[in-house]
């Protein structure tokens, strides 16, 4: 296939439809494309078209934990899903806390070739809360760090917490925070409420989330910073968010596409692939995470990718690990709980899952209005295809998904990152393949 | 009955199915032969992931009797204990040919996902799961307050209308839950008392009244009154400042034992902690069941081994 | 269709014959006990017992006379059916031990139920013999099992079902058969 690709008949985010010549990692041309000689043509009638979509959350577990996903792997998830950029977070083995390991994160994503791997790094050193890490060396790094989480573990210590927000602002850094009052949630193993009494699973409560929250928004208030939240999921923390931001408070936030379908019953069944963290919750919550991200108190839809491998899933559920998998679903799950429902239109769902991610991110090449002159990030998405999500779905290693055996609306059929496509007629393209566009697209966009 | 995992999922037919093939299996105990061929050739297995002498005990008594072949197999303190453990272990069973297994487990829920993971063929008995339920122990307690109230006239009966307090650590009691379900089945009128922290924190769906004050519980003479038994690791986590305060206040103590009718039943699931939750005094006086709590447990689960492991397979 | 066999006064007819047959046979009342296999052999027994009673001056009361065997947990088909729900077991206040002791049950065929009964006989004590009375017999035996007592041999096809409906459970007394046309 040559670097030319005409997407023809594509319905825009705002509704109208367009031809996309693609060319050079950019988008050449928009509108009516009589003809592009040489062109692979993708027939997209009925497609819409967003810009590639940007994940501000997602746990690739290279380096460490390659058994569950590896950075080729989860950012294969990534493109099936339309995703073109990930940031990944910083709980790999060693600890991303290093410009050496946020560097080779890096390195590896950009070998692989499916999407830009953008690498988070650790606030803390080993993630244990105690001493800043070299958070500065990070953002000078190749990788231009910007984005800093403990994901997994709460910055709890406030005083920390402080310096971290305080720490940042010398580089437009942004602490995401893992919401979770470490001592209110000892042992927790479901939401608590009316439903953890009856299953005697251990309670996490609520006000666990919503007072770190309520915490780092004063905070980030008192030193003039930004905060982000991640996997907001109560309703409680919507109003705390929502007074932040009314209050002026630079604050974002984000959801998951899991809560922002899925309660707390699934959880009567034991079956551990419901198991996460942040817990499911109950149906208000959900409708109120909806609404929030409705009218832009949540900004972003975050995947919170987190594949495990079998043995941490089927078990009983104490012992089971925390976390979903997600990238490859997301975007149909936002389209049943957002659009079919009439909350956010297309243009919405690329605000959220593109535009405003990459925005908090400070990523540079991604995010971006398919217009002339903007980089070749492209999904195209079927919003009529309809059927059970099934494991044929799943591209990356582990197969975690809650929604294996649902009805899910629509599914992605190409994905183009850098100017080539990662997916095509819904088929990840092979490793190789994929591997040798990136190394060309590179070099050529080194000559440009 | 497939598998017993659950007072919740019981009806009330099916309860009473139980209960009465239970007064069946104590005439058995009351013979000189206590031992019936029902079960010959099955296999049962005992399996501990959590210390419990007495409940495996009892287990093992009824599979005998009804001539199971028991094995006993102890996961707690083995190789594998968390994660994966449960599934090669289930698999080893299977391998095995056990018909049943009586699975005791810390977490929550285990039995279920043994029950449902596809596994092992065998029929579960849930022997206790995390803080969730504790079936046999449940339906032990309506059996002998069955056969308190009613004597040779049990079979057939519930518990319509027959008044129970229940008092203690209701949150992390999985004797508790079981019983809420079952003696709601039963008819029975439920009041569960406990000091604030050691109760769900909403309890609003669960059928029973819910009260603090153990005085005002036990004024108008209950039918019967369980104690629960209080862990001293609860007092280190803050769920009541010491067991003097305990026993002051939601203990059964002399006075509060003096001041109930001498119809009254006192139970406890043991094993008991005198003079925390439960004086001497109360624990040993003929108002007491707990001595018959332990024989109706082999009777009981004798019923429940039966309904499980006689009839065809698949056998809804 | 079921087609009756047995009327009301046949059944009768046949129960006082056993009943007089039994008085024969252990000379008089004493050291009897009649034990009913659940459920309408329970009914049967009681029903012997009380014609003995009336039939022999010196013969204990029905209550004392005649009891109930359930063989539920000494079945040898228990897991090729559906579970089975046990009956009372109730043995009259003399015991078994050194007694005659007769098993009444409606239909004989098999042999199984009373192969059962006699080990659960066993497990309750040592009676000085054991005598089998039934209302039916239909032959098939699997077993080397007869009774000492029929009320009405009744030959039948293996694929016919032979029903016994009596008063105190079913609100008549009639036996039938059903299937014979097939
Ligand atoms: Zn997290």
């Amino acid at each position: 296939m040559s670097g030319r690709i005409l997407v023809r008949g594509a319905t825009l985010p705002g509704g109208e439809r367009a031809d996309l010549l693609v060319e050079g990692g950019v988008i050449a041309e928009i509108g009516g494309i009589a003809d592009a000689p040489g062109a692979h043509v993708i027939d997209a009638d009925g497609l819409i078209a967003l810009p590639g979509l940007v994940d501000l959350h997602t746990h690739l577990r290279e380096p460490g934990y390659e058994q569950s996903e590896t950075v080729l792997t989860g950012t294969q998830a990534a493109a099936a899903g339309g995703y073109t950029a990930v940031f990944a977070m910083a709980n790999t083995f060693p600890v991303a806390d290093t410009a050496g390991v946020v560097e080779q994160e890096q390195r590896l994503g950009r070998t692989a070739g499916y999407a830009t791997v953008q690498p988070i790094g650790a606030v803390t050193v080993g993630l244990e809360g105690e001493q800043l890490a070299e958070l500065g060396a990070m953002a000078r790094s190749q990788a231009n760090v910007r984005v800093f989480s403990d994901d997994g573990f709460c910055v709890a210590d406030p005083q920390l917490m402080r310096r971290a927000l305080e720490y940042v602002k010398a580089f437009d850094g942004v602490i995401a925070q893992h919401a979770q009052e470490p001592r209110l949630t000892v042992g927790a193993q479901m939401n608590e409420g009316a439903l953890s009494g009856e299953l005697g699973l251990a309670g996490w409560p609520a006000v666990a989330e919503e007072s770190i929250i309520a915490r780092d928004v004063l905070l980030a208030e008192h030193v003039g910073s930004r905060l982000h939240v991640c996997h907001l999921s109560t309703a409680g923390s919507v109003e705390v968010v929502r007074w932040a931001k009314a209050r002026g408070i630079d604050v974002t936030a984000e959801v998951t596409p899991h809560h922002l379908l899925l309660t707390e019953e699934l959880v009567a069944t034991y079956d551990a692939r419901y198991k996460v963290n942040p817990p499911l919750r109950r149906a208000e919550d959900v409708q109120a995470l909806r609404a929030a991200l409705a009218d832009g108190t949540i900004d972003i839809v975050a995947t919170d990718h987190a594949p495990h491998p079998v043995e941490a899933k089927e078990c009983e559920w104490d012992a089971a690990a925390n976390g979903m998998v997600g990238l490859e679903s997301a975007l149909s799950v936002v389209h049943q709980a957002m659009v079919e429902t009439g909350l956010l239109d297309w243009a919405g769902v690329a605000r959220v899952m593109s535009e405003t991610p990459a925005r908090i991110g400070r990523l540079a090449g991604h995010g971006t209005a398919l217009a002339a002159g903007a980089p070749a990030e492209v999904t195209l998405y079927d919003p009529s295809a309809a059927g059970e999500f099934d494991v044929a779905r799943l591209a990356g290693r582990s197969a975690n998904s809650p929604y294996l055996g649902r009805r899910l609306p629509g599914r992605v059929v190409a994905t183009l990152h850098s100017g080539y496509a990662t997916v095509l007629d819904g088929v990840v393209r092979d490793a190789h393949e994929v591997a040798g566009l990136a190394a060309s697209a590179s070099n050529g966009g080194a000559r440009g | 009955m497939r598998h017993l995992l659950a007072t919740r999922d019981l009806s009330r037919d099916e309860a009473i199915e139980l209960l009465d093939i239970a007064e069946d299996m104590a005439a058995v105990q009351e013979r000189e032969v206590k031992k019936l061929p029902t079960l010959r050739g099955k296999t049962v297995v005992n399996l501990f992931f959590e210390d419990s002498t007495r409940t495996r005990i009892s287990f093992e008594a009824a599979a005998k009797r009804l001539s199971a072949d028991v094995i006993n197999f102890s996961a707690k303190g083995s190789s594998v204990s968390k994660g994966e453990s449960l599934k090669d272990t289930a698999q080893t069973l299977q391998a095995m040919g056990a018909d049943g297994v009586v699975v005791r487990h810390p977490s929550s829920g285990a039995p279920l996902v043994l029950a449902t993971s596809g596994w092992i063929d065998a029929g579960v008995v849930n022997a206790g799961d995390g803080t969730h339920e504790h079936p046999t122990q449940a339906l032990l307690d309506a059996f002998t307050m069955r056969r308190r109230l009613h004597g040779a006239a049990s079979r057939g009966r519930d518990l319509d209308g027959v008044r129970i307090v229940i008092v203690g650590d209701i949150l992390h009691s999985r004797v508790a839950r079981s019983n809420v379900w079952l003696l709601d089945t039963l008819g029975a009128d439920v009041t569960l008392v406990a000091p604030p922290t050691l109760l769900p924190v909403d309890p609003s769906g669960w059928p029973a009244r819910i009260g603090y004050d153990l005085d005002a519980a036990l004024a108008p003479a209950p039918d019967v009154v369980m104690m629960l038994r209080v862990q001293a690791e609860r007092m280190h986590a803050a769920f009541f400042p010491n067991s003097r305060e305990y026993s002051r206040t939601w203990g059964l103590d002399d006075a509060r034992f003096d001041r109930l009718p001498p119809t009254t039943m006192v139970m406890h699931p043991g094993p008991m902690n005198r003079g925390l939750e439960i004086a001497a005094r109360a624990a040993d006086s003929p108002q007491s069941t707990v001595r018959e709590q332990v024989a109706n447990g082999v009777s009981v689960r004798m019923a429940a081994l039966y309904l499980l492991l006689s009839g065809e397979r698949g056998d809804a | 269709m079921a087609r009756a066999v047995l009327s009301r006064a046949d059944i009768q007819r046949g129960l006082t014959r056993i009943s007089h047959e039994i008085l024969e046979s252990n000379r008089g009342a004493s050291d009897l006990v009649i034990l009913g296999i659940p459920t309408r052999g329970v009914v049967l027994a009681r029903r012997i017992a009380e014609t003995i009673a009336r039939i022999e001056a010196e013969a204990p009361p029905p209550a004392e006379l005649a009891g109930s065997l359930d063989v539920t947990m000494y079945r040898d088909d228990l897991a090729r059916t559906r579970t089975r729900t046990p009956a009372p077991t109730q043995l009259p206040p003399g015991g078994i031990d050194g007694m005659t002791v007769v098993l009444v049950d409606d239909v004989l065929y098999s042999g199984r139920t009373i192969r059962a009964a006699l080990d659960a006989l066993a497990d309750l004590g040592r009676p000085r013999a054991v005598r089998l009375a039934v209302l039916v017999d239909r032959g098939h035996r699997e077993f080397p099992i007869r009774a000492d007592f029929v009320g009405k041999n009744l030959p039948s096809a293996k694929h016919e079902r032979i029903n016994v409906r009596l008063d105190e459970i079913d609100g008549e007394d009639a036996v039938t058969i059903e299937g014979g046309d097939a």
